[in-house]
């Protein structure tokens, strides 16, 4: 029996909850739910959450993942919460500059950066 | 073409017709408006253009719209009517690939799909898998009131920047 890999881990660092995919494809539709889910129940874990999504794995991504991150993007930001993203590669990089994503998200290049820019 | 069978394909992908060669090296999928089905033909297609020469940006681009192609066919043409099916046509060669992707839902205007880069429309979570899709192909061309795609990829030199 095949063994279901949940398609992101979770680690902390500081008030930081860094969210890293497990899969190098952010595109079924059951995965990008349980992402959607898992961030969401991140999200309302307390007030004002910081997440950083770490891309490092993610070669591909569809337009229906774009959504699930702009979903979590708009929940963190009504509670008063930031989200970073960072080691996104430059196929998808070019994702987000297409669809102006890149003006709505706050992406940096590396981790440490990334960190460095919570408030 | 179906064989009135109520019950869409299971999903495995193994929908009526999967990947019947045609005339002219192209090849036919009909399948149900389920992802899973989808994903099977999609991953077919792939393969084939994989062996065609394609990689880099040109097979990430193919792959993308590919995706966004489907998955508009079964969500938003088909509306996931597990009664309506999607037909797909590919064909391959190591110039050019040419999909066409065709629903059996109402149809849609292209000209009424609101530009989701505009600033009001950044934060909303949908409406940009056309835009990826003509971002990415060569050609883009819409028929049958909406319902018929069909686009084109010129292949271009591997992990050629063409973008950059």
């Amino acid at each position: 029996m095949a063994e279901t890999i949940p398609p992101i881990s979770v680690t902390r660092q500081k008030d930081v909850r860094i969210v890293e995919f497990t899969n190098n494809r952010i595109l079924d539709e059951a995965n990008i739910a349980e992402i959607g889910q898992t961030l969401a129940s991140l999200i309302d874990e307390g007030d004002n959450p910081k997440l950083l999504l770490d891309f490092a794995t993610v070669d591909h991504l569809s337009s229906a993942a774009l959504g699930m991150l702009i979903n979590a993007n708009n929940r963190i930001r009504e509670k008063n919460g930031q989200l970073r993203m960072t080691n996104i590669k430059p196929q998808i990089l070019e994702v987000f500059v297409i669809t102006k994503l890149n003006k709505l998200f706050r992406i940096l290049p590396s981790r440490a950066e990334a960190l460095a820019s919570f408030t | 073409m179906t064989h009135g069978d109520p019950n869409p394909p299971a999903p495995s992908g193994d929908g009526d017709e999967s990947g019947r060669p045609a005339p002219g090296g192209r090849r036919v999928f009909t399948f149900a408006s389920d992802f899973a089905a989808g994903r099977a033909v999609q991953n077919e297609i792939l393969d084939e253009v994989r062996r065609n020469g394609y990689a880099g940006n040109c097979f990430f681009a193919i792959n993308l719209a590919l995706e966004e192609a489907l998955t508009n066919a079964i969500r938003h043409g088909n509306r996931l009517d597990p009664n309506k099916k999607v037909h797909v046509e590919a064909r391959v060669t190591p110039r050019r690939v040419e999909i066409t992707v065709q629903d059996e839902g109402p149809g849609f205007d292209r000209k009424n799909i609101p530009d989701p880069t505009a600033e009001e429309n950044l934060e909303k979570c949908s409406g940009r898998g056309i835009l990826l899709i003509e971002a990415y192909m060569s050609s883009v061309k819409w028929d049958r009131g909406g319902r018929r795609l069909r686009m084109v990829k010129k292949n271009e030199p591997a992990d050629g920047s063409a973008k950059a």
